[in-house]
């Protein structure tokens, strides 16, 4: 893969194509950009019919090891790989480790071993026991194994100082199989960036892991509820300094709009596509504005009006509970409010999605109160094209000097005058 | 106490109407042509002509009760060739809101006088009344190709005096619905055939329903756990007193074998939860029988749910795959979901096709093989059945 920037901004952010990607080398993903998020090869509440209705699908897949490790036996007796296995088609497929969407628990990792959970409980896995799965897997491009248990707050210095040596450790380990092991040849790895909320530690990290002959880098440990965000865009922008320009960086586990936006200032390439399906599961849709076109007026009222009076019952922006990442947002309507019960818009003016194009904010209201599955369906295809549009609207304010006017649409702030 | 919920028939294809209303014109908003007619058994097939689409029949309809067919969108149902289905006047017209109140069985929170159903909420005692006049007025509003009239219906297992209550009350509230249509040129009302399992109630039911002005019948209060032997007897009974010239509705029959032999029997539409209900947990329906994806023998099984089958979830997708997608995500009961109904659609298509080309015996013989491994285990009902209209099973 090949990282070809057309923009960098005085101060980190990046605008660009990612190149080259996937085994064929046929597909590129815009930067900045996320990934496709999947449980199992498959988008949440989503079949092949209804995902093909969002247009401007990423064109990288994620999976992630806790959904695979336990058909671990399936995928061998299989032998094709997991893209065949998933019927997944014209794809790149990147493997994770954990899903970004839940939170582990900590206390697992060891020198030797991390862990993974999936839907029958712990499963370890050694460097080669990781390395065994991918080979089986056959990803495009992966993440290699990482100890990132070091999200909790108060987490102790001599803890994420070992977080970061296990994982370089472990990325030695992973490198050596992988530049060893035909299986893997053509396939891209990324090494992971550790060092909790530590300044001195996540350099450490960022400059060890420079040195290996990897593909690019996952900035691991700094999720949505573990630091806020100005302390977050710091330890990015430690890291950044020491990362060869010319490689990509993956921010795991920050969706939020607001902290995307912060996080492409500090440097940040790729996210991972999560927070539209943590949006679907409480019920509730992305309307939170990002018009930055070039005349202000058509900037849409109704979104603006949605969300100061959406805002209501929830905590101010500034106060985020660290704990809590199913908390709604500031970003979103809760359809299951009383007041959508006869209102007769759609989710939101303009949107175009399936869902909009086909159905009211009532029918919504309905699907959720009488819990029918099909609420899942289409919030889902509402979340995702937003998303996905919010994605194109930074790299356009990238290219035309409107962050600014972005961040404030984003933050709801109203266009004054 | 039995539940009168009494079901709305709409259509899903709203675009087709522009071009079907210069058919219809001022004529009724049903027309019923007989395509073609079985030499051998009681079995039609049809084109039923209604003001949103023209419905081929014999017609399996999925049941779509709060409105949605569960998961699926109306694009993928438009694309399996669904024409028609169910949706609900109680949950879509009556139910009352949130604050927690959930149905958890409409028998025992209702209570039937003659003026209608009662329904109380226990949660806050709140009484609400559905009434052959509300019913209807619920199904005007909700504009459905066919509406179904609020009939007092009991239990198949009921037995006693009750049941010819119900009968005769149904015929009362008939005519109350009929009077309280206010769209008879752009809807159809159906009415419903009660007098449970005794056949000289079903008999005087038949004689009097049948003297109203309705589009169509349906064949009601079987299908709730009564014996086999006694079920057909009612159908085959019920279509020997029904119009030729009217669609005749057998309601809650899905299972594969009964919509077959039914068919044979003379009805023409048919509705059940079965298919999409048994979906989400995991049985996929296939030409011999069903197939429990989720149970270990599939974890390693890379064939799809039925090799020969079309639908979307078989061109793509493996057994293993849908196995282990189970544990991941709801997604695996949409897929399997949308191979049920591809499968009901399409015995639907093969019957009506063998009917068409005058071969519906040797398509039954042909379907019992496949789904039953050998004659001793062809069930004794169905054998009486197609034996009672001329289909010898060998």
């Amino acid at each position: 893969m090949k990282l070809e920037l057309s923009r960098v901004i005085q101060g980190g952010a990046r605008l660009g194509v990612l190149q080259g990607i996937g085994r064929t080398g046929q597909h590129s993903l815009k930067v900045p950009g996320c990934l496709l998020y999947t449980h199992f090869g498959t988008v949440p509440h989503l079949t092949q019919d209804t995902l093909q209705t969002v247009n401007n699908l990423p064109s990288v897949t994620q999976v992630t090891l806790s959904n695979i490790a336990e058909h671990q036996e399936v995928l061998e007796e299989f032998k094709e790989g997991f893209k065949a296995f998933a019927g997944l088609h014209n794809t790149v497929l990147y493997c994770s480790l954990h899903d970004p969407a839940t939170r582990s628990p900590t206390g697992y990792a060891t020198n030797k071993t991390v862990s993974v959970w999936g839907s029958g409980g712990r499963i370890e896995l050694t460097a080669s026991k990781f390395m065994a799965l991918l080979k089986t897997v056959k990803p495009d491009w992966y993440q290699s194994m990482a100890d990132g248990e070091t999200w909790q707050t108060n987490t102790s210095r001599k803890r994420i100082r070992k977080s970061v040596d296990r994982t370089l450790a472990y990325l030695d380990e992973c490198l050596l199989v992988h530049q060893k092991s035909q299986d893997l040849d053509g396939v891209e790895l990324f090494g992971v960036v550790e060092g909790g909320d530590v300044m001195e530690e996540r350099v450490r990290s960022a400059r060890e892991t420079a040195k290996r002959p990897v593909a690019g880098f996952c900035l691991d440990g700094l999720q949505t509820g573990s630091v806020d965000q100005a302390l977050r865009t710091q330890l990015i922008t430690s890291m950044t300094t020491e990362l060869p320009e010319d490689k990509p960086r993956l921010l795991q586990g920050v969706g939020r709009p607001d902290e995307v936006l912060a996080c492409v200032e500090a440097g940040v390439d790729l996210f991972e596509g999560f927070f539209p399906f943590q949006v679907t599961e409480r019920g509730c849709a992305l309307c939170f504005n990002y018009d930055v076109s070039p005349d202000p007026e058509c900037a849409v009222l109704e979104l603006n009006e949605e969300k100061h009076s959406a805002g209501d019952n929830m905590q101010p922006k500034g106060d985020l509970n660290c704990e809590d990442q199913t908390q709604m947002t500031s970003f979103e309507m809760n359809l299951k409010d009383k007041r959508y019960q006869d209102d007769f818009k759609s989710l939101v003016e303009g949107c175009g999605c399936y869902c909009c194009k086909n159905h009211q904010r009532a029918y919504l209201h309905h699907l959720l109160v009488t819990n029918e599955l099909l609420a899942g369906v289409l919030l889902m295809i509402h979340n995702m094209t937003h998303y996905q549009n919010f994605f194109g609207a930074v790299r356009e304010a990238l290219a035309t000097d409107k962050m600014d006017l972005l961040k404030k649409r984003v933050h709801g702030e109203t266009r004054n005058t | 106490m039995a539940a009168t919920v009494e079901r709305v028939i709409v259509s899903s294809n709203p675009e087709n109407s522009m071009s079907l209303q210069k058919a219809l014109s001022a004529a009724s908003p049903l027309t019923l042509r007989i395509v073609a007619k079985c030499p051998v058994t009681k079995a039609r097939a049809c084109d039923l002509t209604l003001p949103h689409c023209t419905v081929n029949t014999p017609v399996f309809m999925p049941v779509g009760t709060q409105g949605t067919l569960k998961g699926i969108t109306v694009d993928q149902l438009e694309s399996l060739g669904c024409q028609i289905c169910l949706g609900n006047t109680y949950h879509l017209g009556m139910r009352p809101d949130s604050g927690g109140f959930q149905m958890v069985s409409l028998v025992e929170l209702s209570e039937v006088t003659e003026e209608g159903v009662n329904f109380k909420s226990p949660y806050d005692g709140k009484e609400i009344l559905l009434s052959p006049e509300k019913s209807i007025s619920i199904q005007n509003s909700l504009g459905s190709d066919i509406m179904m009239q609020l009939d007092d219906v009991v239990s198949s297992t009921v037995k006693g005096p009750r049941v010819e209550e119900a009968m005769h009350r149904s015929i009362r509230w008939l005519d109350r619905c009929i009077a309280a249509n206010k769209n008879p040129d752009k809807q159809n009302l159906f009415a419903i055939i009660q007098g449970g399992l005794d056949a000289e109630l079903r008999k005087a039911c038949l004689k009097e329903m049948t003297q109203r002005d309705v589009s169509g019948f349906a064949i009601g209060g079987l299908s709730g756990g009564e014996e086999k032997n006694d079920f057909w007897r009612m159908v085959t009974l019920s279509t020997d007193h029904l119009p030729q010239e009217k669609p005749r509705y057998l309601m809650g029959v899905g299972y594969a074998v009964d919509l077959v032999v039914c068919v044979a029997l003379g009805c023409d539409m048919f509705d059940c939860v079965f298919p999409t209900r048994t979906a989400r947990f995991g049985s996929a329906l296939v030409p011999w029988g069903s197939l429990q994806v989720k149970q270990k023998q599939y974890a390693k099984d890379f064939l799809p749910i039925d090799p020969d089958c079309h639908c979307p979830t078989c061109k793509r997708h493996s057994r293993a795959y849908l196995h282990a997608l189970f544990k991941s995500d709801t997604a695996a009961m949409h897929h399997v979901t949308v191979h049920n109904i591809a499968y009901q659609l399409s015995l639907m298509r093969s019957v009506r096709q063998s009917i068409v080309e005058g071969r519906f015996p040797e398509f039954i013989r042909a379907f019992m093989k496949r789904m039953f491994p050998s004659r001793d285990d062809y069930p004794g009902w169905a054998v009486d059945a197609l034996a009672s209209v001329n289909v010898t099973l060998d």
